[in-house]
């Protein structure tokens, strides 16, 4: 949708392709960042229950990092880890190039 | 199958509140989520009788609001189906924020609405400051001035509303209780013909379309959501055209002229009166009135569409007059803001056109406050000091206890 004149976009802001949101950057929303800590994590998985936004990428049953194209920062899967191997940092730390 | 009530056309005693139900039962729409309220009470209560007799195919859903009929009815109209409704004053008030949604997610609605006063106090009777202030939430507005103009409009609404260039909401308003409870003759159509000339619902993007699924009402943010509003401009635009486009194709099909606005007597006239409603019949027979008894050349532009506003039909018709000052009727107040909504509009006009004729504005029956036969002379001698170069009032009200 991003950068298309108002003369090409569907009328009534329909969405008109199925299963879209996946495309829609919601990570630049995030003004604090969950950041991963490998050698504290268990494995627990709680994170991966929790994230309401399916960001927690796991391979081979093990916990390996966060979608950063989509988290939004609530920082539920920090509050919720067990051993503090999520940890919210601010944003701006990440983005000088900004 | 629903049955054939109306086989030629009819001549019959009807009140608005009937003519409107008589149209929506030969529409057929497949939704109809209405509440009960003065004035318009009456029209859902014939439309659920025809709906309890079998004459129609509807799904009537009573809510228990207004804001509740018009969220029903945005539902039923991403689905794909025709959906209609109708409310009166605090009723339009309390609908306000779905108004916005109907017209956002561009769904063809069509709704009476029985002009009546807003509270406070509190008052059932009929004037115009409900649709006013509804006026910016992006519907089509078209007002009737007697009960077969309310039918007639209603009948062409959803062909406005449902062509693809507009795909805009229409609400059709008609005066509470002076026209909605007073009986006159209608001329009702056949029930084919009225099918015939609305035809197949044209459905775009419609929700039940489980091939294509669709996302209707997603949030747009600041980088889409101004792109949105600004198509619904465009279709504002185009709503124009459409409007005198099934205006005509209703005169090819019965015989009867529908424009943007309706003017009389307005070639010879030396001054102009601008009304929306139920008054413009009145005005009429004033008009006719002093031109036999006085020979004061007195014209009339009724308004019928209000949005988009005819602009240019307004300012062709003042120019091909002789116009000397105009008087500009508003059955609305705008607090804190010069004369009503409709002298704003006319205003606008003569500015665009860069022609500046004097006007008078007068604000008249609020809370169905009576303006009859006298109170309009009145008028017309203000509007005829206004062109002598007389001091006249800015704001007058008609039949004020002063």
């Amino acid at each position: 949708m991003m950068g298309k004149s108002w003369k090409e976009m569907p009328i009534g802001a329909v969405i008109p392709e199925p299963g879209s949101s996946e495309k829609y950057n919601t990570g630049e929303w995030r003004a604090w960042r969950p950041v991963f800590e490998a050698q504290k994590c268990v494995n627990c998985m709680l994170c991966w229950v929790f994230c309401p936004d399916s960001c927690i990428l796991v391979k081979e049953e093990k916990m390996v990092g966060i979608d950063y194209e989509h988290c939004k920062g609530c920082g539920i899967c920090a509050h919720e880890c067990p051993t503090k191997a999520l940890e919210m940092k601010p944003e701006y730390l990440f983005r000088e190039e900004d | 199958m629903r049955p054939e009530l109306i086989k030629e056309i009819t001549y019959v005693p009807y009140s608005g509140n009937m003519a409107a139900a008589e149209a929506m039962r030969q529409i057929n729409p497949d939704v109809v989520a209405a509440y009960p309220i003065t004035p318009q009470t009456e029209l859902m209560q014939f439309f659920a009788d025809f709906v309890a007799n079998g004459l129609v195919d509807t799904e009537y859903i009573p809510v228990e609001s207004e804001h509740s009929a018009m969220s029903a009815c945005v539902g039923a109209a991403a689905s794909g189906a025709r959906a209609m409704t109708a409310t009166a004053g605090p009723g339009l008030a309390y609908m306000w924020e779905v108004l916005g949604i109907a017209s956002g997610m561009r769904l063809p609605i069509v709704m009476t609405v029985v002009n009546r006063a807003l509270s406070a106090p509190i008052n059932i009777h009929g004037d115009q400051s409900d649709a006013m202030g509804a006026r910016d939430q992006g519907w089509i507005m078209l007002f009737s001035e007697n009960a077969e103009e309310q039918y007639d409009n209603l009948i062409q609404a959803f062909k406005i509303a449902e062509d693809e260039r507009t795909r805009l909401p229409v609400m059709v308003g008609m005066d509470g209780f002076v026209i909605s409870h007073s009986i006159e003759r209608v001329r009702l159509l056949p029930d084919k013909a009225v099918e015939e000339f609305i035809g197949e619902t044209k459905v775009m993007y419609p929700l039940l379309d489980v091939e294509n699924p669709v996302t209707h009402g997603p949030v747009a943010m600041t980088d889409s959501y101004m792109e949105f509003k600004r198509q619904q401009r465009e279709a504002m635009m185009e709503a124009y055209k459409v409007i005198r486009e099934v205006g005509q194709q209703f005169e090819e099909a019965f015989g009867k002229k529908y424009e943007h606005i309706e003017t009389y007597k307005i070639d010879d006239a030396d001054y102009v009166l601008i009304i929306i409603g139920s008054t413009a019949g009145t005005a009429k027979f004033v008009i006719d009135k002093l031109r036999e008894e006085k020979g004061i050349k007195v014209g009339l532009i009724k308004i019928r569409t209000y949005r988009p506003f005819p602009y240019y039909d307004v300012m062709d018709a003042l120019e091909s007059s002789n116009c000397k000052a105009v008087g500009v009727f508003d059955r609305a107040e705008t607090f804190g803001a010069v004369g009503g909504p409709l002298y704003s509009d006319v205003a606008t006009a003569m500015h665009l056109r860069g022609k500046l004729y004097p006007i008078v504005s007068f604000i008249y029956g609020l809370g169905g406050r009576d303006t009859n036969v006298h109170h309009i002379e009145e008028a017309i001698d203000k509007v005829m000091q206004k062109a002598a170069g007389k001091e006249v009032p800015l704001i007058n009200y008609l039949n004020l206890k002063e």
